[in-house]
């Protein structure tokens, strides 16, 4: 299995959490959904062809059964419902108001979030949560990180229309994606770091510390430290550094110091564990850009209002195109930042199912996965409670995955291995659903970033 | 005894208490077993068990290190308290346990607390569990009769201060800087006034730990502090020990160094 690669994340996918529960208000308690969530496994072979996973959804769906037997016939996500997660703390970026939370719970949705963290960061988080909050509501700093947006990101990013690509994955199914690819530095791990960066200006903090796994966040974090002139340190495993060599050379590039971090598994997990003792030891002084929709309050909140533009763009460019929402928005989940990004303006829409793919890599029987929210249960890790990969010991498990994906020859656009998850997936969703009776079924997928970086690993794989 | 009042008195008038730290199973089970009874034969008040975990960001390497050797050889929650009941048994040494929150969580909060009374426990300290989130966890500990050990650091405003004050039971673990645990050259300048701060909330006992390891060390803690914990230097004595019993000697000596340097100056409140 020369081809393996981990993929994207420590497995933690607050996102779920947060825009899926979350997502569900108060009426749905009633019988009336908004929008649907469903979760899948991809697994991609490497001579292109998507199946759904040895262990598809039919037992992911009976175990989610099982869980509904066990708690009294409520589904469970209602169960997760249960304890919070207001409806006010989920308004839009663009709407500027305060971050509401239960003053005894900061920052949690539902039971999931928090802040698990020692004691030394508490006092920098809350100055981290009151510098937001007020540039939250600030529309010089909104005005600011448009600007940015704009005139340095490249956005607004335009959504493609994948005629192709559609009809040979079987046709009858219109397929648009959102081309995060095009954005400056190839992904739509830009956008978070922009608002974070200003945010770190705003705070006087001259010392920004990232972590990295495929060095798509690690790029983006140091382009925006040479543009601002801030001092900027990368954390990324060892395993990690011989994968992307190439992503490597760009940090240093770009003026970065990249750290290599040998503990644990060696790879994104422990990059994070590292940067985190890095943040404690130095918080005075340094931001931690956090780069998924993970880690203690503010850092999902935040990560999912300055990565919400993408759906908000995605949302009014497809009704322009179309003059209707899709039936679905699918999106990879990893860390959570693209999804959360693009499923965050689609979650009061009722008929948008938001489906997020998640990597089986070898199998989710196997232990070589990165299913963490199929496979995974709740826990503590990173400094927030969420789903992880974890042993019956709680300790936390490495993730895999492999991917491979013939996107390229039919649209000319080489996504990266992340967001080929999802349109593998979307092979599969046009399969079921362009027999579907009444209009044209319309699938947008969230091509989150391009694939210059994998091509070694691309490479390794098909050999 | 409740485990508070136990670590109350490990903490005697006019005596800085030595509390060393034993990751429990480094670098196996039995060599770990005899660390913790050599210490509490040479001077030691409390000792501190640290449970492992595979992702503990609060510890700098040499705790991680020993976590990963650990449970490299197969240490587990379960495992841990095998051992802990044990040695309750052999000394009378109050023990602590330190813990991360997700193998907690993964074992069972309440199961947890019924685990370290069962065992003896005198104490836990969680350091990811900050007073936001430890309500569960202070709640069944304190059905058990196990004291919860809150961690400050001189990031600690005010509030937070009396918020940690009020959920201590035993003592209060201070933080001597910010960072991670591991040893240092010097004490930060910034911990007198940080343990001043402190004392004005509480009338616990004041443990101070990270990056306390030597003699030097404890005698400037011994007029400032009513405890100190030494962790990443035990480590670093038992990683570099040719063998196994070299390196209980090797722990013995610094301990007893460590002891006469905390007796050698007169305690004295700041």
């Amino acid at each position: 299995m020369s081809g393996r690669n981990r993929w994207m994340s420590a497995a933690l996918a607050l996102a779920l959490a947060i825009g899926v529960f979350a997502a569900f208000p108060a009426e749905a308690q009633e019988g009336k959904s908004r929008g649907r969530w469903e979760y899948r496994f991809v697994c991609l072979s490497s001579d292109g062809e998507a199946r759904p996973g040895s262990l598809s959804w039919n037992s992911a769906r009976a175990e989610l059964d099982d869980d509904r037997r066990a708690d009294g016939e409520r589904p469970l996500w209602r169960r997760w419902l249960g304890t919070g997660g207001t409806r006010r703390s989920l308004r839009p970026f663009q709407a500027a108001g305060p971050v509401k939370s239960p003053r005894s719970a900061p920052g949690k949705f539902g039971p999931y979030g928090g802040r698990f963290v020692p004691e030394t960061l508490i006092a920098p988080l809350d100055e981290l949560t009151g510098a937001y909050e007020a540039a939250r509501t600030d529309p010089a700093f909104l005005r600011e990180f448009h600007h940015y947006l704009t005139s340095y990101a490249g956005r607004p990013t335009p959504i493609t229309r994948c005629d192709r690509y559609a009809g040979a994955c079987g046709g009858g199914v219109t397929l648009y994606v959102k081309r995060e690819d095009l954005n400056h530095t190839g992904a739509h791990k830009i956008n978070n770091c922009l608002g974070q960066v200003l945010l770190a200006r705003r705070m006087g903090k001259m010392r920004i510390i990232a972590e990295t796994g495929a060095g798509q966040h690690g790029v983006a974090t140091a382009t925006v430290c040479a543009l601002f002139g801030l001092r900027c340190v990368v954390y990324m495993g060892e395993e990690d550094i011989g994968r992307q060599a190439l992503n490597v050379y760009r940090m240093r590039l770009l003026g970065a110091e990249v750290v290599p971090v040998a503990g644990g598994t060696r790879t994104l997990k422990d990059a994070t564990n590292e940067a985190i003792r890095d943040w404690v030891t130095n918080c005075r002084t340094t931001h931690y850009i956090i780069g998924s929709t993970v880690g203690p309050h503010p850092y999902p909140t935040m990560v999912r209002d300055f990565q919400s533009v993408i759906g908000v763009e995605a949302r009014s460019q497809i009704r322009r195109e179309t003059g209707r929402l899709p039936d679905a928005v699918v999106a990879c989940v990893g860390g959570g930042s693209n999804a959360m990004g693009i499923f965050h303006a689609f979650r009061g829409d009722r008929r948008v199912a938001l489906i997020g793919v998640e990597a089986e890599g070898e199998g989710i029987r196997s232990r070589r996965h990165c299913a963490s929210l199929g496979r995974g249960r709740p826990g503590v890790l990173h400094g927030s409670f969420s789903y992880l990969l974890q042993d019956r010991d709680g300790q936390v498990t490495e993730t895999h995955s492999i991917a491979f994906q013939g996107f390229a020859r039919c649209e000319g656009i080489r996504p990266a291995l992340e967001p080929s998850h999802a349109l593998a997936y979307a092979k599969v969703w046009i399969r079921e659903n362009a027999r579907r009776r009444g209009r044209r079924p319309l699938l947008l997928v969230n091509l989150s970033g391009r694939g210059d970086k994998d091509v070694h690993t691309v490479s390794e794989a098909l050999r | 005894m409740t485990g508070a009042e136990r670590l109350r008195a490990a903490f005697q008038p006019g005596r800085t208490a030595l509390a060393p730290f034993f990751t429990a199973g480094y670098p196996d089970l039995w060599s770990f077993a005899r660390f913790v009874l050599a210490a509490s034969r040479t001077g030691a008040d409390v000792v501190e068990v640290g449970l492992p975990f595979s992702d503990p960001l609060a510890d700098g390497p040499s705790i991680q290190f020993a976590s990963k050797t650990a449970l490299d050889g197969g240490m587990s929650v379960a495992g841990a308290f095998s051992a802990v009941r044990r040695l309750g048994r052999a000394t009378r040494v109050p023990l602590v346990l330190m813990g991360y929150a997700n193998p907690i969580l993964s074992f069972g909060v309440r199961r947890f607390a019924a685990e370290c009374a069962r065992a003896d426990v005198a104490g836990v300290i969680v350091p990811d569990l900050p007073a936001e989130e430890s309500g569960d966890l202070d709640e069944a500990l304190a059905d058990r009769g196990v004291a919860s050990v809150p961690l400050l650091a001189p990031t600690s405003t005010a509030e937070r201060i009396r918020l940690a004050a009020g959920r201590a039971k035993g003592f209060v673990y201070l933080l001597s800087t910010t960072g991670v645990t591991g040893v240092r050259e010097a004490l930060s300048p910034e911990l007198p006034p940080f343990v001043a701060r402190v004392r004005r909330v509480t009338r616990l006992p004041l443990a101070v730990g990270f990056g306390v390891s030597t003699p030097a060390h404890a005698s400037a803690l011994a007029g400032m502090a009513d405890g100190i914990i030494v962790g990443s230097a035990l480590v670093e004595i038992i990683r570099r020990a040719p063998s196994r019993d070299a390196a209980v000697r090797g722990v013995e000596a610094r301990l007893r160094s460590l002891r006469r340097a905390l007796d050698g100056r007169r305690r004295r409140r700041v």
